[in-house]
């Protein structure tokens, strides 16, 4: 035990020593938690509209208003005719122009419907569908209220929609458990791989391994720190993206941070699955930010939703151990969901940390016969 | 009859269908300084790693410090000192770091690794280094740490295997005055080489070619049995067909 220890604190003086791995160890998931926290985002904000009113009247100076206090929307410039559409949106500044037809006031009263029409940059087709789809979504909030008030007599079947468990639809939802998902496997794997390869490189392996140290203690040794180091670390993107975002963790913390371990410790196997078949830190390198980072932002549902997928790639994001744990995370931290809804994907991580252990355990005693 | 630290007989070790060690057999006696020779691929590492309780024979029977390789490698382990040919201290570790690291890693008491240190460092004349990096001393410097730290523990036989690579004539003489003094303390000292005229400062070596043992005696019987001058030619007359039929 008293060997172990001392191999675990030469191991935290690796790490403290060297100021670069510090800093990628607790910089890089707090920058990437801003980065993707603000600057990646699928909601908008004060998206540039401009308004082309051919009707003037009291209605549509309403639906103006509408739009412009719903803080989605900030006005570009006021329209006086069609010609002006093409050259405010050559501006750029323009996402979309809202249309009214002349006499709309007069017309929604007389005959009970009026023509808006909502013009969209489609440049940027994403944008232009989100614009699109707020703008709608006032129009027919005004609709309602129109239908309920004024003009009761006619029936109408009108949806009302809800987004339940996020309600005003905030990216960052999607995106601090994604990250977490992310960097936390990368972070994890590329560290422990490196550590591992950079003592086989330096020599110092071979010294160890005649040493009476046994290998699983080696092994145990170099990935100790790191878990509590990416335990440290977990918290802190917790707690920045509760001060940062106000994204609070709905369901259990206890068992939210059960399941890290659980991502942590099955991230660590990775890595060291991952130097016993790479025999330079440059390699190891490349495999864990190479072969894991695009795959778990393109596949694991992180971003593009699996069901949207061909199945081919269905099947691929299967074999990706963040794709099940972004369902936990975020039952967990979005839904407030307890175990019994995150068991499957729980035993799933839980058999790849132990399929992982073995396979480092067979390839690191075959380089041994 | 001296007293055999290593015992080996009949040795054979098979990488598939591959024979890297082809029925070795011999002895090391306690307290003297074996040289362990042969061309690159010659074997020799394979044995070493075989007699450091690294891989296990694939048959025959070796003993080192009275445990046998076969069966008892951990307790090889913990009887031997190992320097490998490659730097082995942590650069980014202070020197007393790296004492305390291997000291501890050998089951020694604090106490025990902080009163050797002293005596360590005071003895190399290292003095002022203590509490500096490894990577802010010269290579000479380093590689006698190393070794000093090899042998903290006292170990029953020693194994370098090729320790003065890349180091300057003059390091490499005080050196194996560091060798002949642990030789002194009755730690046996076990070496591989390419420097010849290292060879010459053995008590006794051993010549490797192709998987086997080609000669095996002090080298001033093997310069007579070869009628050469020097070491190097006995090696060149032995091991230089070998080399030249595993080229062509």
């Amino acid at each position: 035990m008293k060997r172990f220890l001392g191999f675990v604190k030469k191991e935290f003086i690796h790490i403290f020593r060297d100021y670069r791995t510090l800093i990628i160890l607790f910089g890089l998931p707090a920058v990437e938690i801003l980065i993707f926290g603000f600057v990646v985002r699928t909601d908008i904000n004060d998206a540039g509209v401009a308004v082309l009113d051919l009707s003037k009247d009291e209605t549509t100076q309403k639906i103006t208003d509408r739009i412009f206090s719903s803080g989605f929307f900030k006005e570009t410039d006021y329209l006086l005719n069609y010609n002006d559409i093409d050259r405010i949106f050559k501006k750029g500044h323009t996402r979309a122009v809202i249309v009214f037809e002349e006499d709309f006031g007069a017309r929604l009263i007389k005959e009970g419907k009026a023509a808006v029409s909502i013009i969209a940059d489609a440049s940027e087709p994403n944008v232009a569908t989100l614009v699109s789809n707020y703008a709608s979504a006032i129009i027919a909030g005004f609709n309602r209220e129109m239908n309920n008030t004024l003009l009761s007599s006619a029936p109408v079947v009108q949806p009302e929609v809800r987004m339940y468990f996020n309600p005003s639809l905030k990216s960052h939802f999607m995106f601090v458990p994604g990250v977490i998902t992310m960097v936390m496997i990368l972070i994890c794997a590329l560290m422990t791989s490196v550590t591992i390869t950079r003592e086989k490189e330096f020599g110092t392996m071979e010294v160890l391994l005649v040493s009476p140290l046994k290998p699983v203690q080696i092994i145990l040794g170099k990935v100790t720190p790191y878990f509590l180091l990416s335990f440290i670390n977990i918290i802190t993107i917790l707690v920045l993206s509760w001060f940062v975002f106000g994204l609070p963790v709905k369901g259990s913390l206890v068992l939210l941070l059960l399941e890290t371990m659980l991502y942590i410790l099955m991230s660590l196997t990775l890595g060291i699955l991952i130097s016993t078949v790479s025999k330079t830190m440059q390699q190891a390198i490349f495999i864990s930010a190479i072969g894991l980072l695009l795959p778990t932002i393109l596949l694991s549902g992180f971003i593009f939703p699996i069901e949207n997928m061909p199945k081919i790639y269905d099947y691929v994001s299967s074999i990706l151990p963040p794709r099940y744990f972004i369902v936990i995370i975020k039952n967990i931290m979005i839904k407030g969901t307890g175990f019994m809804y995150v068991w499957k994907e729980t035993l799933v991580i839980a058999l790849m940390t132990v399929l992982f252990t073995v396979l480092s355990i067979r390839k690191f005693s075959l380089r041994l016969q | 009859m001296p007293e055999a630290v290593i015992k080996v007989e009949n040795l054979v070790k098979k990488f598939g269908s591959f024979v890297a060690n082809d029925n070795l057999t011999f002895e090391v006696y306690k307290g003297e300084i074996f040289g362990f020779l042969g061309a690159n691929g010659a074997g020799k590492t394979t044995a070493l790693r075989i007699l450091s309780g690294l891989l296990a024979p694939t048959s025959g029977k070796v003993i080192v410090a009275g445990f046998d390789a076969s069966r008892q490698p951990e307790m090889i382990k913990k009887h031997i000192g190992y320097m490998c040919q490659r730097f082995s201290l942590y650069e980014d570790l202070t020197v007393k770091e790296n004492i305390m690291l291997y000291g501890g890693i050998y089951g020694m008491s604090t106490a025990l690794i902080k009163q050797k240190t002293a005596a360590l460092l005071e003895r190399l004349r290292f003095g002022g280094y203590g509490d500096r990096l490894i990577a802010g001393l010269p290579l000479g410097l380093r590689q006698k740490l190393a070794f000093a730290v090899a042998v903290i523990h006292d170990p029953e036989i020693v194994f370098l295997d090729e320790p003065t690579g890349g180091v300057d004539p003059v390091t490499r003489r005080q050196f194996w005055e560091m060798i002949y003094e642990t030789a002194s303390r009755g730690i046996t000292v076990f070496v591989t080489t390419h420097y010849m005229d290292e060879a010459e400062y053995c008590d006794r070596v051993s010549v490797m070619s192709e998987g086997r043992i080609v000669a095996l005696d002090t080298p001033g019987n093997l310069k007579k049995e070869y009628n050469a001058k020097t070491i190097e030619e006995v090696f060149v007359r032995i091991a230089r067909p070998a080399l030249a039929n595993k080229q062509y």
